[in-house]
């Protein structure tokens, strides 16, 4: 297991796993906001739809879905 | 700037791009390079499982290729091409350049998506999306999932998330009855899926199928307690309402999987400047596009499943490794999984009254939240994206522009580089 910090929280997720998934399993859903304003997630799980950006060791909208976790990494949502 | 040099370049790490590295090895001496955008081989319908590809087949081809001498780039998005036999692709160390001599493209399908009220709402995935977020590790023991759409995938996806333990409610599928039950006939020609679809009916025995029907819609249901780490983690339930034989049906789930089928990746070919017709690229009986060093196999020529993409990706390996001969041979079994993806893509294709399912208000392009009313005055893509900035975000149409054509009819425009956002300093 490897921890990561979620919104500032540690969270502690399986290696391997993508960015994405950890966010979804921790509950929360809001990755983004649509440029209306709408809380947006993951669609295509595979890099193509841009809904799941969020901010990932202070670089803003990388796709979470091709990311994979890794120690210490830094995530912030909903930005 | 990293710089690789290739004899043979394959873009794209999935059965087909697998399938053509290792045939062309076969040339002898040949430097072969793949470069794919995940960060594991194994493609779509291979996807890793945290990190590790469970299909036996698709082990063995990735087990063959790192012990081949076939180098592979991982987590690599190409984004241009600059002067000819080079491409760029953005990595997480930066840009690297990638030379070839000969390219065989194999970037796969995605899904279709079609736009319906609350497609945009949270726990509303793509089907083989959803797959895809639970080989990545999301858990979905125990939530109730409603798996939507059209196409064999469904079927795929269902009986995957049976296995992870959720509670898969029902698949409801937009095709009728009776074209699916032809389909399913025609699959006595080929024994090896016929065995496939046995037990795949025998493990999904439990779970309604619902032909001809459709979500007509839905909206957040009773929220559930949050156990989230921050304020905004409030998930919902879902309500949906299906349209079934004109009649309305309401199911409460936990995440609605939907997606219509698959739409080739053909961004790069149209790059290039290979010839692309009725939305996917032109090839020869070599798989030989257009142009004369660049190959094309799997989902971008024809959807024909993974069959198809494995017999077309071994044709272009060999012929682009000189091995002409041996391409040949399996002509015969690749124009048998043509046939096969042509009845699959009449089986499942799409019914008219899903051009009716956005209202005024649906957002259509989730890029730019352009709704529905906003595009319904234009006549073609290029003028309601001029004036509605549709398709202008950074999915680039992927997902609107095969909306939007089923929807309006409109044609995709031109593909300009770079074809994926990159960020500034590595383009």
């Amino acid at each position: 297991m490897i921890t990561i910090k979620l919104n500032n929280s540690d969270i502690s997720v399986e290696e391997n796993t993508t960015v994405a998934a950890s966010i979804l399993s921790s509950g929360v859903d809001a990755f983004r906001r649509s440029v209306s304003g709408e809380v947006r997630g993951p669609l295509c799980g595979m890099g193509v739809c841009f809904e799941c950006r969020v901010t990932i060791d202070g670089v803003r909208h990388q796709r979470s879905c091709t990311t994979l976790v890794a120690d210490g990494m830094e995530i912030i949502t909903d930005e | 700037m990293n710089r690789n040099a290739s004899d043979i370049l394959i873009v794209g790490g999935g059965a087909a791009g697998m399938s053509a590295a290792f045939a062309a090895t076969s040339g002898g001496g040949t430097n072969i390079t793949i470069v794919d955008d995940n960060p594991h081989l194994g493609g779509q319908i291979w996807r890793a499982e945290l990190g590790k590809v469970r299909n036996a087949d698709a082990a063995k081809l990735i087990e063959a290729i790192e012990a081949g001498r076939i180098g592979v780039v991982n987590s690599a998005q190409v984004f241009a091409a600059v002067s000819e036999n080079k491409l760029l692709a953005e990595t997480p160390n930066g840009t690297t350049e990638f030379e070839y001599k000969k390219l065989i493209i194999a970037t796969g399908a995605r899904e279709r998506f079609l736009p319906f009220p609350g497609w945009t709402l949270s726990g509303v995935f793509g089907a083989g999306g959803l797959q895809a977020l639970v080989k990545g590790g999301l858990n979905v023991k125990n939530k109730r999932i409603v798996v939507a759409g059209t196409g064999p995938l469904l079927l795929a996806v269902a009986d995957y998330l049976n296995s992870k333990g959720a509670n898969v409610v029902a698949i409801v599928e937009q095709a009728s009855a009776r074209n699916i039950n032809r389909f399913a006939l025609g699959l006595w020609n080929s024994p090896a899926k016929l065995i496939q679809a046995a037990a795949l009916k025998k493990r999904l025995f439990r779970i309604p199928y619902l032909t001809n029907t459709w979500i007509a819609n839905v909206t957040c249901g009773s929220p559930r307690v949050s156990k989230g780490v921050t304020s905004n983690a409030a998930i919902k339930s879902l309500s949906l309402n299906l349209n079934r034989n004109g009649k309305t049906q309401t199911i409460e789930c936990d995440h609605l999987a939907c997606g219509f089928h698959l739409v080739p990746n053909t961004e790069l070919a149209a790059l290039l400047g290979c010839k692309i017709e009725d939305g996917f690229v032109s090839v020869d009986g070599f798989q030989r596009t257009s142009l004369n060093n660049v190959y094309c196999a799997g989902e971008p020529t024809a959807i024909g499943g993974v069959e198809a993409s494995l017999v077309e990706g071994k044709i272009a390996g060999y012929a682009a490794a000189d091995n002409e001969e041996r391409s040949r041979e399996l002509f015969t079994k690749r124009d048998k999984t043509r046939r096969f993806g042509n009845a699959l893509n009449t089986a499942f294709a799409l019914r008219g009254e899903l051009k009716t399912l956005a209202d005024n208000a649906t957002i259509v392009c989730r890029c730019e939240d352009v709704q529905y009313e906003k595009l319904a005055a234009f006549d073609d893509w290029r003028t309601a994206k001029l004036q509605t900035r549709c398709g202008m975000g950074p999915c680039q149409g992927r997902i609107c522009g095969p909306a939007t054509e089923f929807i309006f009819g409109w044609k995709p425009g031109p593909v300009r580089p770079p074809i994926f956002p990159v960020k500034l300093e590595n383009l």
